[in-house]
Parts: structure tokens; C-alpha cells; sequence
């Protein structure tokens, strides 16, 4: 048995239990960064890390430096494409191939948060701070 | 002769004189009662009749619908050779068991220390009565079954906002729920507020329906009595001897129910994918699929990563790395049936069509979490009476299921955790393995506070993560099947191609096994035809 994931584990349930409601907010191992598990159809996070954090990190992963399988998932740092503001808006909100789209699960804003921190972070130091109205423009 | 045919009326026979004596209704019915007419699309084990001696099928990927069609070309005398990427058949109809290793997009390794004999069905779980296709291949292959639970009257429904986020019972719940219904539609009818929809006698039938599917007392009233009792348990119960009496156990207040929203759940099992009968191949759902593997091994090339699919009047060619030695290979045959998903195909160079490239490129493929957890001891048997089903709750993890398999032993159990779709797998899937485990265990221990001294190990999948599929399944919508549906279907020279996601019944392996019975038909007759 994985000893050491099963203390971590459980100290993490025992910090959790003490945190009372865990349908809202729960804290993470390791990190005191937030954690949120939004409870309908729609993102509850507003910041773009914690959006990024919620849902490109899943496939592009955390550090933004993607993966490769059977196939793969495009890095997003380092990536000139990423430059180009609505290519990102327009991936997030229609999705692109296998990526799903993102449109009715976040607000206009939402998508504004995570495109700017996606293009700012990970070594992407792009200019030109997208708006939530040029979000809505591409919807 | 024996005995049987010589007096048994022949089954023509029968269907001849219930079609003369009772007209055509009575005759459809009777055909779907002995097994004719039923309404699954599955036509029984095709036959592939003709296939030109030397012809060459190569077949991409070696889950439910590559092993289909692997067995069934092979079994028409085709010359089958199938590339798949994994080092294992199967694809997602996938048990993970103690000792099993698997390595997720992003490099996180979990090592399942699940005891002998438990396991987690990280993809399908349960195969509906009606899922012919699926079924048969079970049978055809002698893979052994069992039914799996879906409703279980005694498991919980429970809501973090609702009575004081303790979890209720299902029986409770649906009884006291269809009580109070019942009453309300029977009071209703005594004030005549349905005089305009009720003939007299049939708000007198209503009424005594009423009585009867609500457990209302003679007066059309619902209340904690033997009646009410019956369905959803007593407080003290009946027992022998001097045993204290049976006490009738008291009704959840009407309004807080109607407010708690627990009756979201109740009509889970009305869904016909849900409905009893439902199986599970004993042992895991990876049992079928590798029983299909068994009879075409031989044909499977494991650790091949196709990287580039061509074609031409000569034939197609297949470019692949062997993943163990990282070398380049090509493979070549006549013909090419397809299953590798679409989030992956959609990556690869492949010579089709135009609209065939485009439907390709077309479908998301939605995400999924499930979480295997293992206890060192069976404690919703031994302390709650829960024997497989199913556990709804608000929280994320959104469902913990029982399992159906080996009740009552001693020692410990693995159960399903959390089944979770939507943003909160989003949520979940992008947490290491270890902390996903964390937050499963610490919403779950608010149904079952035994959670954390049993605990043992566990398992936690990320379909999103997955590095053979990277999703779940094929997310069609109606309007995207309109414009792409038909052009991902249709064969392409000498491509075809099949799997969950060129069905209509995504994510189901009922929705593999149809596709590539119908793609491989149709390509042998092509084949055939010329």
C-alpha cells in the first residue's frame, strides 16, 4: 500500500472536515491556493488562474507545456499561436477538434480572465489585454 | 421425435392462431414476448459471405469495436492484422486491479493496490438488457455475467442543503414522495377540481390507483402507518419471539421534502439504459473485450502509435511507431477500418475527403472522473445494509457506487467514489491523482463518516488525461450530426470507419459494437461487389 498517499490523504480529509462545507470551497494539498468545484453547468471561478487552473490545466496542463500520448495537446507556453487574441477567444468559446468549447459553461468576463492570464504566463508575454466585450463579439 | 415437438404446438403455430384469433396486435405482441420483435437494432451475428481469397483488412485500434470487426472479418476468412496503441486490448473497456500501473497525460503514475479480486471499471460499468450486441458477443464468447445494481431502495440520496445534510434513504424518500402526491391528486378529486378532465368513474378509478401506488389509508390520506411502513421501512421492525412490536416509522415533513430537490433523483431508474435487468460481466468489464482479444491475438500489434494513414488505387498504408523501440513502421493492406477516436484521428494525417476530413475535425469529446476507493472492510454491507447501487448526492463527486459482486465477504472493498461530468470534472481532473483521491474521500465521508478509518488505497481516472483517447467519448450534439454525422460514416475509398463515436450511442460499448458491424457489412460488400 501507497503509505505515504494515504497520510496525505487523510490529513487532507481531516483539514477538510474541519473546513465545514465542502459543496463550496475545500483547500488543496500542499498549495493554499484555492480550490472550487462549481456546482451547476457553469464555471463559478473568476480569476484567470483559477480558471486556467479549473480547465485548460486538465489537458494543457498546469505549467501550460501540454502532453503527448496516442496524440496531444498543444503547449500553450511558448506558443506563437497564442498571440493571436481571437484565435484563443474563438477556441475557448467553440472549442477546436477534440477540445470541447467552453461558451455556455463561462461568462463573457470569464473568457476575458483566462485568455489574458493564458497569454501573460507560462513565458507568454503577449501584448493587448482582451475584453470581455471582444469576447462577446466572437460568441 | 421427441416429446416436445411431437405435442408442442409448433411457435408458427401459435403466432398463426393468436394472429387469427386476437388480429395483428396481439400478434406484435406475442412475436416481442418470444423474442422476435424486439426493439434493439442488433440483428444477431452477421455473416459475411464471399470474402475474395488474400484480401487484406488492416484494423486501427483494439478496443470493443476494433476487436469486433478483427473477429468477425477474420471469422469471414479476411486477412486482419490490427495496430494498436496501448500495450494492452481493450481501449476503454478498461478494469484496473491490484498491480496495474497506468501513467496519465502529464506523467502522474498511480500504482492500484487494490486486493485480489477488487477492481474499478474506469470507462463502462454496466451493460442495459437491451444492448443486444454487447450481450451477445458475452454469450457467443462465454464470458460470464452477473446483474449489476442500479436502483437500490436502500442506499442514499442526500443533499448538503437539505435536512441537516443527512443522507436519506431511497425507500423514504420515494414512498413519502409518492404518498404525498397521491394524497394531494386524491384531494384534489374529492373537491372536483378535476371534474373537467375526470368522468365520474374514472376519478373513482383514479382515486383507488391512488390509494394503491401511494400507500394512502382507506380515506385517501397518507400517514406514518403498517402501510406507508412497508415500503419504507419500519422504526422498530417486526421480529420473533418476545421482540419488542413493529413501530411504523414517521414520514419526512411534506414541505422539506418537496424543498430538499432528493426527488431529482427517484426517477434515475426509469431511464431504459437503467432499467433492471442490467449486467456486469463477472470479474470487470474488460472481461468481454478480452475475449474477443483471445480469439484474434495473434492479428494485434500492441505499443503502435499511428502517425499517418494514406491511401491509393493499390491499397492503403499505415505509418506507426512501435512505442517500445521507438522505430517507424509501415503497415499495408487492401482495406482500413478505423476506430482510433476522433480527439486522436483528428491529429493524424489521413488521406480522406473533404467532408469526411471535416467530420472528423468536428466532434468535442467530453470529460469524465471516476474514483476507485478501497476500504478494509465492506462497511455500507455491515453497517448500513447497502448491497450494490447506487448513492446520488449534490456533492461533486455526485454519485458513489456499491459494488454488485462478492457481498458479505470479509476484508476489504473497492468502491466507485465518484462519477463526476460536467465543470466539477473539469474541477477535479486538473488535481494530481492523490489530491483527487483526497477531496472523494473527504466529500464522501459526509454520507460515510466510516471513510476515514477504513480507507486503504485508490485509484483516480481523468478520462481528459487519458493518453489513448484524450477524452471521454464523442460529445455529438443534434446540430452537429445534421452537417458531419453521415460523411464520418460513409466509406472513403478504402477507409471506413467505426467506434463509439460513428454511433448513436456514444460512450456505450452497445454504440461500438453497431458501428463496426454495420461499417464492416457495408465494406464487405464493396469488397464484394467490386
Amino acid at each position: 500500500m501507497d503509505r505515504l498517499r494515504l497520510i496525505s490523504g487523510v490529513m487532507l480529509m481531516a483539514m477538510v472536515m474541519v473546513a465545514a462545507k465542502v459543496s463550496a470551497q475545500a483547500v488543496a494539498q500542499d498549495a493554499p491556493r484555492t480550490f472550487t468545484f462549481s456546482p451547476g453547468y457553469r464555471f463559478t471561478e473568476t480569476s484567470g488562474e483559477a480558471l486556467y487552473n479549473a480547465t485548460c490545466a486538465g489537458c494543457h496542463m498546469p505549467d501550460g507545456k501540454g502532453a503527448q500520448g496516442a496524440g496531444h495537446y498543444p503547449a500553450l507556453a511558448d506558443n506563437p499561436a497564442v498571440e493571436a487574441a481571437p484565435y484563443v477567444i474563438v477556441n475557448v468559446l467553440h472549442g477546436r477538434k477534440g477540445m470541447p468549447p467552453f461558451g455556455d459553461a463561462m461568462s463573457d468576463d470569464q473568457v476575458a480572465a483566462v485568455v489574458n492570464y493564458t497569454r501573460t504566463h507560462f513565458g507568454n508575454r503577449f501584448a493587448g489585454d482582451v475584453t470581455p466585450s471582444q469576447v462577446r463579439s466572437l460568441r | 421425435m421427441s416429446r416436445t415437438t411431437t405435442n408442442a404446438i409448433s411457435r408458427r403455430q401459435l403466432l398463426t392462431l393468436i394472429g387469427k384469433n386476437l388480429g395483428a396486435a396481439a400478434m406484435m405482441q406475442g412475436m416481442g414476448a418470444l423474442g422476435f420483435a424486439a426493439t434493439s437494432t442488433y440483428a444477431g451475428p452477421i455473416r459475411l459471405d464471399g470474402a475474395p481469397k488474400g484480401t487484406r483488412i488492416l484494423v486501427l485500434g483494439a478496443g470493443m469495436a476494433g476487436l469486433v470487426a478483427a473477429f468477425e472479418l477474420r471469422n469471414a476468412g479476411y486477412h486482419v492484422q490490427v495496430l494498436e496503441y496501448n500495450n494492452r486490448a481493450g481501449g476503454r473497456a478498461w478494469t484496473v486491479r491490484g498491480g496495474d500501473r497506468y501513467t496519465e497525460l502529464g506523467g502522474a503514475t498511480q500504482y492500484c493496490d487494490f486486493a485480489d479480486g477488487l477492481y474499478l471499471n474506469p470507462g463502462p460499468w454496466r451493460i442495459p438488457y437491451h444492448h443486444q450486441g454487447v450481450l451477445d458477443y458475452a454469450k457467443r464468447l462465454k464470458v460470464p455475467l452477473e446483474p449489476f445494481i442500479q436502483v437500490n431502495y436502500n442506499a442514499y440520496l442526500h443533499s448538503t442543503e437539505a435536512f441537516g445534510g443527512k443522507p436519506q434513504r431511497f425507500r423514504e424518500v420515494q414512498t413519502d414522495y409518492q404518498g404525498y402526491i397521491a394524497e394531494l391528486l386524491s384531494k384534489a378529486i374529492h373537491k372536483e377540481a378535476l371534474d373537467d378532465a375526470l368522468s365520474v368513474d374514472d376519478g373513482h378509478l383514479l382515486l383507488e390507483s391512488l390509494r394503491q401506488w401511494g400507500a394512502l389509508d382507506r380515506h385517501g390520506a397518507y400517514q406514518a402507518t403498517q402501510r406507508s411502513s412497508e415500503r419504507r421501512g419500519f422504526a422498530t421492525a417486526h421480529g420473533g419471539g418476545l421482540m419488542p412490536k413493529a413501530v411504523p416509522s414517521n414520514l419526512l415533513p411534506r414541505d422539506a421534502l418537496l424543498a430538499s430537490r432528493l426527488w431529482q433523483w427517484l426517477s434515475s431508474g426509469n431511464e431504459q439504459d437503467f432499467q433492471s435487468t442490467i449486467f456486469q460481466p463477472v470479474g470487470g468489464m474488460d472481461r468481454i473485450a478480452h475475449a474477443l482479444y483471445s480469439q484474434v491475438a495473434s492479428a494485434v500489434v500492441l505499443n503502435a502509435r499511428v502517425t499517418a494513414i494514406s491511401q491509393d488505387e493499390q491499397g492503403v498504408t499505415v505509418r506507426y511507431t512501435d512505442t517500445t523501440t521507438r522505430t517507424e513502421r509501415n503497415a499495408h493492406a487492401d482495406f482500413l477500418v478505423c476506430t482510433i477516436p476522433l480527439s486522436i484521428l483528428s491529429q493524424i494525417d489521413i488521406a480522406v475527403g473533404p467532408t469526411m476530413r471535416a467530420a472528423i475535425d468536428a466532434v468535442p469529446y467530453e470529460t469524465s472522473v471516476k474514483i476507485g476507493l478501497q476500504f478494509g472492510r465492506r462497511f455500507w454491507e455491515e453497517d448500513e445494509q447497502i448491497y450494490g447501487g447506487i448513492t446520488y448526492t449534490d456533492l461533486p463527486i455526485s454519485t458513489i457506487g456499491y459494488p454488485a459482486t462478492g457481498y458479505g465477504s470479509t476484508g476489504p472493498g473497492v468502491l466507485l467514489g465518484a462519477y463526476m461530468w460536467g465543470p466539477a470534472s473539469y474541477e477535479m481532473g486538473a488535481l494530481p491523482p492523490a489530491e483527487r483521491i483526497a477531496m472523494a474521500l473527504s466529500q464522501g465521508s459526509q454520507i460515510h463518516p466510516q471513510y476515514a478509518s477504513e480507507y486503504q488505497n485508490g485509484f483516480a481516472m481523468n478520462w481528459s488525461r487519458s493518453p489513448f483517447t484524450n477524452g471521454c467519448f464523442a460529445a455529438w450534439t443534434d446540430a452537429l450530426r445534421k452537417v458531419h454525422y453521415a460523411n464520418l460514416c460513409q466509406i472513403d475509398g478504402r477507409i471506413v470507419l467505426a467506434g463509439e463515436h460513428a454511433s448513436h450511442i456514444p460512450a456505450w460499448q452497445e454504440g461500438a459494437v453497431l458501428s463496426s458491424l454495420d461499417a464492416i457489412t457495408r465494406l464487405h460488400r464493396r469488397i464484394v461487389n467490386g
